[in-house]
């Protein structure tokens, strides 16, 4: 099961720190057990709850990224890619996982898988036992799908008005946070689904 | 059911997330897992006809549906039997009674051993009727074993290529859910996995496979009698050599290893022995794996080789750069280099491949733990070049945490002459470190906390060291670097070196440490600081001084020669080069330590008090209670004192 996914800033590995890393996206799946406190809950303070402990692992994820990248010596990223068409070979993103330990910021222990693409980071926060083979390429599939049907990286693009268009990638791919083997054929039944539904 | 279009499909989603285990079963029955061969077989849906179903090779299939399944369109059912298989190890997690480790591993090895030897010839067929239960296993084996013989087909496209071996690992997973809930799936399980470790040994793109099947033989294997130790051979041997540079691989390996450390039993010793080949994995890729080692420590550490490790973990930004000097001389494995592409390291190469140094770089590449340890000085200097590259700097950042965490585990199983062992090491090592861009001063200050932690565990060691440390003590001539160390030394000298903590604590070990300091002390405040040598930290000199007093106190011949030498220190302190040595602040303390160390000399049988409490003036007891505290007595010896004085008159 998917706890999380998100969508966040990275920041070129080598630049001066200008800025925050911020939330471009972000839909959580699970509802957590609210820790013991006698207080009755807001529905606010639960939504502020989560949206700390989203940006605490889009940080995290950005700072491995960043590691990542300073470690293969690659080049300080280009953050726009030449031309808006081409396509960005996901194979080779820097991609990774690790462990968030419980309470931190997550009651329960939970994983992260994360990938880098140019200036966007796509993060899933799993259970702490799942198939890392599956949510990996599910993780892969999404992050193609948004930037091919969002264009994602081109410039002018406004993620944050695209919310509906990334909620029903998400409906279609990972109903509920639940991970699904799907194989090619699948996958382009789906996206003709989602086409048709989405004009571009 | 019938489900027509995608809000249709989101009900049925939220339907069946919401099912009641008992009946999953018929949803996925329905849903055409169970043979359906051909195209529609449901005649109560209407869909265009969707061609024949291919497997992944472009075959035509002829057994039933799965998610391996290919074809031109997809209907209804198929999408249901995708989304069913997707659920369907959390189903079995959920609808099993037994749960997980309800029995203990003995109880259960046995009732699968008594299972198996009863277990006639069973039908697979899946009309026979069961249970509700036991009819969802039975028909999740069928699609376990379809999933793994379907997974053997080289499939035309990259993308489906990944989704087997997918499928895989959860197939795998997915039967050893099977078999701890229903012990008769054990035999009719175990030949398949077995040629399936075989085919996905030799293949570096499945490695990941291994994982799960590793878990499966660990938990079952001995009810099977599977050969499980040489998979864990393969697993620990050969793996980590070859694919350390994987982060996915990296991250999944050591959470194996931390998450099934119930379960090795017998083979902890191999997963212990193998920890040069774990430290790979650690060196190339320490920011995420870092807090992982921190919890798998514990686990790791032996007295037998905690030596050995404790070396290993100081050397471990070495590792790195070795590690990346070797990725640059094999052939690389993918098209995009896997080492630094920033560096350009010709001469660490050269040295890398000249025979004078094999058996050096050999000794670091182990797999296994040696038992023997080498000096790896040689190769300090040759790989310097490498000490800029980002990823020895990461890992070099890594290593203060990796002590700690390795000395709070070791200090639990460790015996006195472990720790003696242990307290040598550290400063054998202080002043051979490979160098990394401030990499020793962080280590010694994780070194000195820790030689502290050990003395206080057993303060007899100084007394029983007293040789190596006079030695280290005369030897100090890079003072300066190595301040901190030198301070905990000290310091400990001072504490420990007395009959209270060990008896055989001699006059004249006391009367030789004393010149030993004595001379440090001479020297620290003699040498003038230069560009070459930074100024020696005042907190070094006031060590010494108090050392050297609570030596005086404990042997009373040397008073003379302590009180001559604070006071040149004070007066040396008011001299102006020293205030320049070691700044106005540092300069006034080593003057009011001396001066109070000069009072309390004065009178001896106070200092020794002082300086040497006795154990049971130590314990909070005798400051905190009301009746005995030391500050009430003095409080109330001074309020008489001076109501004496205001009786006298004048």
């Amino acid at each position: 099961m998917v706890h999380a996914f998100l969508i966040h800033t990275l920041r070129a590995p080598n630049t001066e720190d200008t800025g925050l890393c911020r939330v471009l996206y972000s839909c959580v799946f699970g509802a957590e057990k609210s820790p013991d406190d006698p207080r009755p809950h807001g529905a606010e303070r639960d939504r502020l709850l989560r949206k700390e402990q989203i940006l605490a692992v889009a940080r995290q994820v950005e700072s491995m990224c960043r590691l990542q990248q300073q470690a293969s010596g690659r080049p300080p990223m280009d953050l726009q890619p030449q031309s808006s068409d081409e396509q960005v070979p996901l194979h080779e993103a820097p991609r990774g996982a690790f462990r968030l330990a419980a309470e931190n910021p997550f009651q329960e222990p939970r994983t992260v898988v994360w990938l880098g693409v140019l200036s966007l980071g796509f993060a899933l926060v799993l259970d702490a036992h799942e198939n890392l083979l599956l949510a990996e390429g599910t993780l892969r599939l999404l992050a193609r799908l948004l930037l091919d049907h969002l264009r994602l990286l081109a410039p002018g693009t406004n993620l944050l008005l695209r919310a509906d268009r990334i909620e029903g990638i998400l409906t279609r791919f990972l109903p509920h946070g639940q991970l699904l083997f799907l194989n090619d054929q699948f996958v382009q039944g789906l996206e003709k689904e989602l086409s048709a539904a989405w004009p571009r | 059911m019938v489900f027509l279009h995608h809000t249709g499909r989101a009900a049925a989603w939220a339907h069946m997330q919401a099912a009641s285990p008992p009946h999953p079963e018929e949803l996925v029955l329905k849903a055409g897992i169970f043979p359906s061969l051909g195209p529609s077989t449901h005649s109560h849906l209407s869909f265009p006809q969707p061609g024949p179903i291919t497997e992944m090779d472009g075959a035509v299939a002829t057994d039933f549906f799965t998610v391996l399944s290919t074809g031109h369109r997809f209907t209804e059912d198929q999408w249901l039997n995708v989304q069913a298989f997707s659920m369907l190890r959390a189903w079995l997690l959920h609808s099993g009674p037994e749960g997980l480790g309800t029995l203990d591993t003995d109880d259960r090895s046995e009732q699968e051993g008594s299972t198996l030897s009863v277990i006639s010839a069973t039908s697979s067929s899946a009309g026979r009727l069961l249970p509700p239960r036991e009819r969802l296993r039975e028909v999740a084996f069928e699609y376990c074993q379809r999933l793994i013989e379907q997974s053997n087909r080289r499939a035309l496209r990259k993308g489906d290529s990944d989704l087997q071996k997918a499928c895989l690992v959860e197939a795998v997973l997915v039967l050893d859910v099977l078999c701890r809930q229903d012990p008769s799936f054990l035999y009719r399980s175990l030949s398949c996995l077995k040629a399936l470790h075989g085919r996905v040994r030799g293949d570096p793109a499945s490695v990941r496979v291994l994982l799960p099947l590793a878990r499966f033989f660990l938990s079952h294997g001995e009810a099977a009698a599977v050969d499980s130790e040489a998979v864990y051979q393969h697993l620990f041997t050969r793996i980590p050599l070859e694919q350390f540079h994987s982060p996915m691989l990296a991250f999944e390996f050591i959470q194996f290893c931390r998450d099934n450390l119930h379960l090795f039993g017998g083979h902890l010793g191999t997963l212990r022995l193998s920890f040069p080949n774990l430290f790979k994995f650690l060196a190339w890729n320490s920011p995420p794996l870092t807090s992982e080692f921190v919890a798998l420590l514990p686990a790791l550490v032996d007295a037998g080789t905690a030596l050995e490790m404790l070396h290993a973990l100081l050397d471990l930004p070495c590792l790195t750069a070795v590690l990346d000097l070797q990725l640059r001389s094999l052939p690389a494995p993918s098209e995009r280099p896997l080492w630094d592409t920033s560096l350009r390291a010709p001469s660490c190469l050269e040295a890398f491949r000249d025979p004078k140094f094999q058996g050096l770089f050999q000794y670091l590449l182990r797999p296994k733990a040696s038992g023997a340890t080498e000096r790896l000085v040689p190769l300090y200097q040759l790989l310097q070049p490498m000490a800029g590259c980002a990823r020895v700097a990461q890992c070099a950042e890594a290593v203060p945490t990796l002590l700690q965490a390795f000395f709070s585990a070791v200090t639990q199983v460790a015996d006195g002459a472990l720790i003696n062992q242990l307290a040598l090491l550290l400063l054998g090592r202080s002043d051979s470190l490979y160098p990394a861009p401030g990499y020793a001063a962080r280590v010694h200050s994780v070194l000195s906390s820790q030689f502290l932690a050990l003395c206080t565990l057993k303060p007899s060691l100084v007394v029983e060291l007293a040789r190596d440390l006079l030695e280290f003590l005369g030897s100090v001539n890079g003072l300066r670097s190595r301040a901190s160390l030198v301070t905990s030394v000290v310091w400990a000298v001072g504490e420990y070196l007395s009959v209270a903590y060990d008896r055989r604590c001699t006059v004249e070990q006391i009367n030789k440490f004393f010149e030993a300091l004595e001379a440090l002390l001479f020297e620290v405040t003699q040498c003038r600081p230069s560009a070459a040598l930074p100024r020696c930290p005042p907190k070094v000199v006031t060590a010494l001084m108090t050392t050297l007093t609570k030596l005086a106190s404990r042997s009373q011949d040397l008073i003379p020669r302590a009180s001559l030498l604070l006071s040149k220190m004070r007066t040396l302190t008011q001299s102006p080069a020293t205030g320049s040595m070691h700044g106005e602040e540092g300069a006034e303390a080593i003057c009011t330590r001396a001066t109070e160390l000069l009072t309390l000399l004065k009178m001896p049988s106070v200092a020794q008090f002082v300086l040497t409490p006795s154990t049971e003036v130590c314990s909070p007891r005798y400051h905190r209670d009301v009746n005995t505290a030391l500050p009430l007595a003095l409080r109330t010896v001074s309020r008489l004192v001076e109501r004496e004085a205001g009786l006298l008159p004048g």
